[in-house]
This record gives C-alpha cells, structure tokens and sequence, in this order.
C-alpha cells in the first residue's frame, strides 16, 4: 500500500503549508545558476513556473508546440479566476474556498492541496494587477467580482469574458521579461516526444522540432510537466486542436503513474453539435449561468414542435416551460456545479424534451435578464460571448434563446504528484491541469485559472528548490548519455514504423472514430457493460491505426499529419487507459456517472467505504495490464457528506 | 438558411522559406454553409490525404477567436471579408454557390513563410520581449485594491489588451507596419498605474524593436483598425507616439 508518499506535512490544515516552507531546503542564489530547469508547455501553470523559476536564477528551458508561448490553451479561459479576498463581504475565507473546492470535487482531492491552494489564491490576483492585468472595476475603482458554479460568494475575479487571456498575457509578460534577461530560454514550435530518465532521475527530454522535422536532445536537472489535459481524446472537446495528452503519456510509459485518468469534466454550456465535418466545440462561459435561466419545454409535444421548426421557443407561455435546475436545486439554481448542470441537460434530453433539430441542446434564455438589467448591462457583460454564439449559429441570442449541450472541457485526473507536486520518478514535476492533484472528481468554474497560476507561481518555485537542493553537485549533463541515445532512438523507430504503415485512412478519421467510442461509452453516464464494450471496441480503432493510417510527406520535414498521428497514437491508449479505470470505480463521484450508482432522485451515490481513494496506475509494458495502486484519501479535517445543492 | 454549395479554393503553396511558390485550385462540392472555413480547408484536406497528395499547410488552434494562431488573407482581407472575426471564426455562409475563394498567406518583410499559409510570426515575441511588460518579479506584490483605478481606464486598458498578437495589422498594412499591435501594448500599459513607471522606456524599446525588425513606418491609412479583427483603434497608435516623443525629449 504505501509504494508511494505523498508528502503532506504534518500539523493543523492551516499552518501545513508554511510549515512545509519554513523547513524545506533552498539553494542559495550562486549554486541557482548552475541548475539547469526544462519547463514543457507555455499555458498559465509552464509561462508562469518557467518566468519565476527564471528570475530565481535558475537556467530554464521552456518549450511550446505554437508559434509564441501566448497562444497556451489557457488563453480560451473565458470566465473568470477564482480568490478569497472576500472584498464583496459575503462570507468568504480561505477556509469556504476550500471547502467548495473539495465539496464541488465530490471529496476526492487531498485536503492538504487543496488548502494550499485557497491560501495563495489572493497573491494571485495581486500579482496579476501588478503585472497590468485589466481586471473588471467598480466605479469607486476598485476590483469586481462575479459568482460561479458550486459557491453561494461572489468570488470571481475577471477580465471581459477574456480572463483567460488576460492572465495568461500576464504570465506570458513575465516570461517575455525573463526571456530578455537571459533567465529563460524559449523553444517554440517544438514538440516533447519523450522522457530522459538517468539513474531512476529525470534528466531531459527529447524533443521534435517541428519546423525542420529532426529530433533534438535537452538536458536538465529537472522537468516539468505543464502540457495541460487530454480532453482531446474525445476528439470533439472545448479544447484547442492540438491539445494532447502525449507529454503525460511518455511520463506515464517512463513509470509516472497516471492518476484518476476516468476523471473527465463535461461542461453544462458549450455549442451542441451540428454535423460530422465539425471540428471542435466551443464552450459558452459558466459566468453566462449567473443571469442565464435554463429550461427545455414542459410538454413532450412542445418539444417536438420546436424540433420539427413548427414552434419557436420564444412562442411558449412561461407555465409551458420547464425551468428544471431552479426546480430540482432552489437553493444553487442555475449555479449548480458543472457535472449536476450536464447531467440533467442529458437527463431532460434522454426524457425527450431536448430542442434543436437533433434534439440534443436545452436553451439557456437571457429573455429575464434584459428585462430585469436592460440590454445595455447584458450587453457589457456578455457581449463578446454573445457575438461568438452569433457567427457560429447565426442566431440572435437577445431575441432568441441559445442552444446549448454539454461538452468535454477539461481533465481532473492527470499525472499522480505529491504535495511538491513531484511525480513518482525524482526530478520529474507535474503542474496545471497535467497533474491530478486539486479538483478531485469535477472541477468548479473559475477554479483552472487559479490552479495553474497558483502551482507556477507560488508553489512549484518552493517545493522544487527542495528537491534541487540536493542536486547542487551535480554537473550540468551533456545529451551524449546512453540514455539520451536510446529514447532517440526508439522515438526514431516509432515515427518510422508509423510512416511506414502507408495505409487508407487520415488521421482525423481514426481519431473521429475514436471519439465516438469514448463519448458514447465513456462520457457523460457511463456502465460496466459499456465500459467493457468501449474497450473491445477501442481495441479495434488501435489495429484501425496502426495498419490502415496514412501520413503523406516525409518525417524530417514539417509534417502536421505527422504530428497529429503521434497525439493520436498516445489519445487510443489514454481512452483505454481512462475506460479502465471508469470500470473499476465502481461508484458515481462528480464527473464520472456510473449508471448504476446514483441516488433515487439520479444524484451520483458516492461509496465511501471503498472508493475514497485516488487510483495510481503504474504502466506494465506494451500489450500488458497496467497495475493500480491506491493512495487513501484520508480525511481528518472534513466530513464527507452526500453533496447537496438543493437546500 | 444555411445551404450546401459548391466552391473552388485557390490556395497559396510553397514549399519553404526560399523555394518559389504558385496558387493551386481545388474544386470543393457540397459544402455546408454552417460549417467553419477552417473546416472547410479539413474537408478539403482530408480529400487531398485521400488522393495521396500533401494536405495544405495553416496554423490554427483554439478556433474559437482567442489563440491568434490562425492568419490567412482571404479574397484580398486578413481574416476574410467579415468585420471584427478571426479566420476560425469566418463561416461559410459568407460565401455563395460557384465562388472562387482566394486564400493566401500573411505577406509582409517581418514574417517570413514557413511552408504554404504558415508564416513565422516570432518577431512579435521579440517585440514584446524588448520591454512589453511591467517589470515585477513573483513574489509579495501590494494588496489588488491598493491602488484604485478609475473605471473608464480599466476599461479603456481592457480594450487595448484584446489584442490576439494574430498579426492581422501587419498583413492589412501597405507598409507592413507592426505600429497597431505595438501600440496596443503600450497603451494598455501606459493606461495603468502598475505600467506607468516604464511608460516611456517601454514605447523606446519597443519601437527599436520594431524597426530592427523589418517592420515598415506607420502612415496613417487605418487599415489595420479595419481589418484588425478585435476592432483594436488606431487611437492608441497616436498614444504610443505621443509616449515616444515624451521619452525621446527626455533623451
């Protein structure tokens, strides 16, 4: 049982993390500059380690797959960052942001991060106004705030429906500045393609230059993981295109254990579907919830007639209109937390009272809103967000109400770290959304923004100098190891071997196919039949890929589909891996819905007794089962109850 | 009501940086007007890995207007004909049956072509490196409300901060001018106490910047306000100059 330690300093929740920082090792500034620091992955959580690890003094290597570091996923973000500074005077404190966190998480997520995590989230904001970010102001000018999902406060700070880009243009500042005092280092448009370990220690990476096609060696003296999630392995996701989960996925085959990989948010307000040349799917913030009522019709037939295109939504009679969160939830309302949002859209949609022409949206109507504030006030705080509905759907959102269905958003589960938020393997981090640690089972709004930020600026800059300390005598690495050689070489072979397959099918295909599978079997309610269906079936997508892909062009080239097969190659393996371990938890906690573990009224029923734990998987080798360990989540400062959002 | 139709798409190839380049025209039939331009250029792509021809290369990623990773110049305007959108966000109900749809790469002295419509945009990086930022470590920054910032400021930083770094400016402008995505840093940043300090020192160093680059003078035509698809205004170019004389008096 106790493989592995996750490190959570002893004493009273509040006084653990500075404890931890008062008795942790540093390095001293001179010994700083002669370590050597590969940050992967530029969004919130890599600019903002690799930019204060940089003014630290330690030499960073930053790398990203776009053409600037500005253009991380975390630049989508649209709704707002979540602080408990309390300026509102509602209640708030460190301890209630807390406790929504690991309530909204569903009680899977450890204490100890999760405090720390509420405890920096106001040096977050005051860094990022220090850096010039333009967050919303009062007209006493002073910071505004807004509410999300899963807290009764008003908590979140932003930027427009652009806080995602504003933070991120913060950090990217900051990284900007670093670069210029040769603190930093920046790779752009390079890809990891695999993990150096020496010694049973990270060492390096191997990466794949995806301008000139060639691999390339790097060395360090420690790695950071800040690739983000692999929602992307749905194939339609609100992730960016090239969103993957490849980095995590070579740290895992290195012996990383992956942990929760079933823990998949499905987020309530996206874009439904609306047709098969579709490419992604875009989210409709959370914040649009706070003036938004969300309803499908009352009577079956209505439901039909508004299908068919014979009635509009806006032609039904308010008692004709089933406004089903205010009615199952009163005390949340429209602001229940993601996963209770997207499962009873799904539950409405099943039922058959679903809109749109295939029946798979509900409305989200702002029709209340302009009467109660004007249009000019809905207009200031949505009005960008209303604009992207308008030139996607080509719909008027003040006039009629948007269509909206869950989407896959984001990915709680991750690469398993510590309380330093080191993995398994010495010298290797994992930060952001590519780790596991803070969200447990479902995520709250507002509350990405917070993690990547909190783990790059505050935290990772404390917990790796203690893990350094120790590594002062030692050298920096020349890329000549054996090791180094051997990773090359085997990535060699595997971009070989799949541009050898020469095969009928694009790489977009497969992956739709697999998309498929896991959205149907392992999305939003999932059961051990499907379960085990979806992994014969993906079974089948992996022999579909590796004998009927194809990939024109050369592999010392620019090759997109090149690199878009590698993701895939990894995506077919995390859907399995993630189908496993959803048929192993084998109970309802926040994002995962097992069909057969829900509460009369269709809440997810928690099992406790056996499954407060966070499953650890630990890779066997190719065509071998992967073992699962299990790290107890062992409460001693909360109880852990049935989450209720009704009363 | 969107409807299929029937296009061609003349597209920009090149092979690399310093090979020659040529347009090439694909037919493309029964295209859904609700669907994407850049899904329409996937369609047209996965017909192209069909035939075992190399698909056309573009940058894209967020396709949702933020990322500012997609570019394209499309029949003569960055970002296509619709006002106040990127490239992803371009639908092709825009477009009617039987048109012939020109797609070309940015074309300016400041951003080289990589392969066919991807260009190399990292002289924005090393713009933004020469002084885009406030100059503040992590660490114990004063309390979030400390200093009050009027509302109108806020905002005003706010709309000068939509900037997507696309790119757009560049490609609209005769002169190849990177003023706009210049000044719209500098004006954020001049707006805001935190950014004040720097002000001048910041409008210098990024002009040089800027210069050195191979970006062209500013002449004032207004393209780039037109064609710049967060609707950026040239009212801050007039501030980024206005800061630049003030630091070059002081000199």
């Amino acid at each position: 049982m106790n493989k592995f330690d996750a490190k959570i300093p002893k004493g009273p929740l509040a006084d653990k993390w500075t404890s931890y920082k008062n008795n942790q090792k540093l390095v001293n500034p001179a010994n700083k500059r002669r370590l050597d620091i590969i940050v992967v992955g530029t969004g919130l959580a890599g600019a903002s380690a690799a930019a204060s690890l940089g003014e630290l003094g330690f030499k960073v290597h930053n790398f990203c797959i776009q053409d600037s570091p500005r253009r991380a996923h975390s630049i989508a973000a649209q709704g707002g960052i979540n602080a408990a500074k309390n300026y509102t005077n509602d209640g708030d404190s460190v301890y209630r942001l807390f406790y929504d966190t690991i309530k909204g998480g569903d009680y899977r997520a450890r204490e100890a991060n999760v405090y720390r995590l509420a405890e920096v989230s106001n040096s977050i904001i005051d860094q990022c106004v220090a850096q010039g970010v333009p967050f919303a102001r009062e007209y006493g000018g002073l910071l505004d705030n807004r509410s999300f999902g899963g807290s009764q406060v008003s908590r979140t700070f932003y930027a427009r429906g652009q806080t995602g880009q504003q933070l991120l243009l913060g950090a990217y500042s900051a990284l900007s500045r670093a670069v210029h005092n040769k603190q930093v280092e920046l790779y752009t448009r390079y890809e990891m393609v695999d993990l150096v370990i020496i010694d049973g220690r990270a060492r390096g990476i191997i990466a794949r230059n995806l301008v000139t096609g060639k691999l390339e060696r790097f060395s360090a003296h420690a790695v950071v993981i800040a690739t983000g999630g692999y929602g992307n392995t749905f194939f339609l996701s609100t992730n960016a295109m090239t969103s993957n989960g490849s980095a995590a996925w070579q740290c895992y085959k290195k012996g990383a254990y992956f942990a929760n990989p079933c823990m998949a948010q499905i987020h309530p307000t996206c874009i439904p579907v609306h047709g098969e040349f579709q490419s992604k799917l875009t989210l409709m913030s959370e914040s649009l919830r706070n003036d938004g009522r969300i309803w499908v019709p009352k009577k079956l037939e209505d439901a039909q007639a508004i299908r068919e295109g014979k009635l509009k939504p806006t032609d039904l009679k308010e008692e004709d209109r089933d406004y089903y969160l205010e009615r199952r939830y009163p005390a949340f309302g429209n602001l229940v937390p993601r996963d209770v949002a997207s499962r009873a859209a799904k539950e409405r949609c099943d039922a058959g009272y679903g809109v749109g022409t295939t029946g798979l949206a509900v409305y989200l109507d702002f029709a209340d809103a302009i009467e109660r504030l004007g249009k000019d006030v809905v207009e200031a705080r949505y009005g960008n967000l209303f604009q992207m509905y308008e030139k996607i759907v080509d719909d008027n959102p003040y006039t009629t109400p948007m269509m909206i269905y869950p989407a896959i958003h984001y990915t709680m589960g991750g690469i398993w770290v510590d309380y330093e938020l080191m993995t398994n393997i010495p010298g290797l981090f994992a930060i952001g959304e590519a780790n596991f640690s803070d969200h447990g089972a479902n995520r709250l709004g507002a509350s990405a923004l917070m993690q990547g930020l909190a783990d790059g600026y505050f935290v990772l800059p404390y917990t790796i100098q203690n893990y350094l300390a120790d590594q002062i005598n030692v050298p920096r690495f020349k890329t000549d190891a054996p090791e180094f050689a051997q990773a090359e070489k085997e990535i060699n072979d595997r971009i070989e071997r799949l541009m050898n397959i020469k095969g009928k099918h694009s790489v977009d295909y497969i992956h739709k196919q697999l998309g498929h599978v896991m959205w149907d079997f392992v999305g939003m309610g999932r059961d051990a039949e499907g379960l085990r269906q979806a992994i014969e079936k993906l079974k089948e997508v992996k022999k579909d890929f590796w004998t009927n892909l194809r990939i024109p062009g050369n592999k010392e080239t620019l090759n997109v589909e090149l690199e878009k097969a590698l993701r895939l190659a990894d995506f077919i393996e995390i859907g399995e891996l993630m189908a496993h371990d959803a048929l192993d938890r084998e109970e309802s906690c926040g994002g995962h819905f097992r069909l057969e573990h829900q509460t009369p009224e269709g809440e997810a029923m928690r099992h406790d007794d056996q499954f407060a734990y966070v499953s650890c998987w630990e890779y066997q080798g190719e065509e071998k089962a992967p073992v699962m360990y299990k790290e107890p989540l062992e409460y001693e400062f909360i109880v852990r109850q049935q989450r209720n959002y009704k009363s | 009501m969107d409807k299929d139709i029937n296009i061609k798409v003349k597209i920009w190839r090149q092979n690399g940086p310093k090979e020659k380049g040529h347009f090439e025209t694909f037919p493309l039939g029964n295209i859904s007007q609700g669907s994407s331009f850049l899904e329409m250029l996937d369609i047209l792509n996965e017909k192209l890995i069909n035939e075992g021809k190399e698909p056309v290369v573009f940058d894209h990623d967020c396709r949702e207007g933020i990322c500012g990773m997609c570019s394209l110049y499309i029949n003569g305007h960055p970002h296509g004909p619709d006002g106040g959108i990127t490239t992803c966000q371009l639908h092709m109900r825009s477009f009617n049956d039987g048109d012939t749809i020109t797609v070309e790469p940015w074309r300016s002295a400041g951003f080289p072509i990589i392969k066919d419509l991807m260009v190399d945009r990292t002289a924005f990086d090393k713009i933004i490196q020469a002084g885009g930022y406030v100059s503040v470590n992590t660490g114990s920054s004063i309390d979030a409300n400390a200093i009050p910032i009027p509302r109108d400021d806020a905002e005003m930083a706010m709309d000068a901060a939509a900037c997507i770094g696309c790119g757009a400016c560049v490609a609209a402008c005769k002169n190849g001018s990177a003023m706009l995505f210049v000044s719209a840093k500098v004006s954020q940043l001049a707006l805001l106490p935190q950014g004040r300090v720097e002000a001048t020192r910041r409008a210098k160093s990024m002009v040089a910047k800027m210069d050195e680059l191979g970006f062209g003078n500013c002449t004032n035509t207004g393209a780039c306000e037109v064609e710049c698809p967060k609707n950026i205004s040239i009212s801050n170019i007039a501030r980024l100059n206005r800061e630049f004389l003030k630091a070059k008096f002081k000199d």
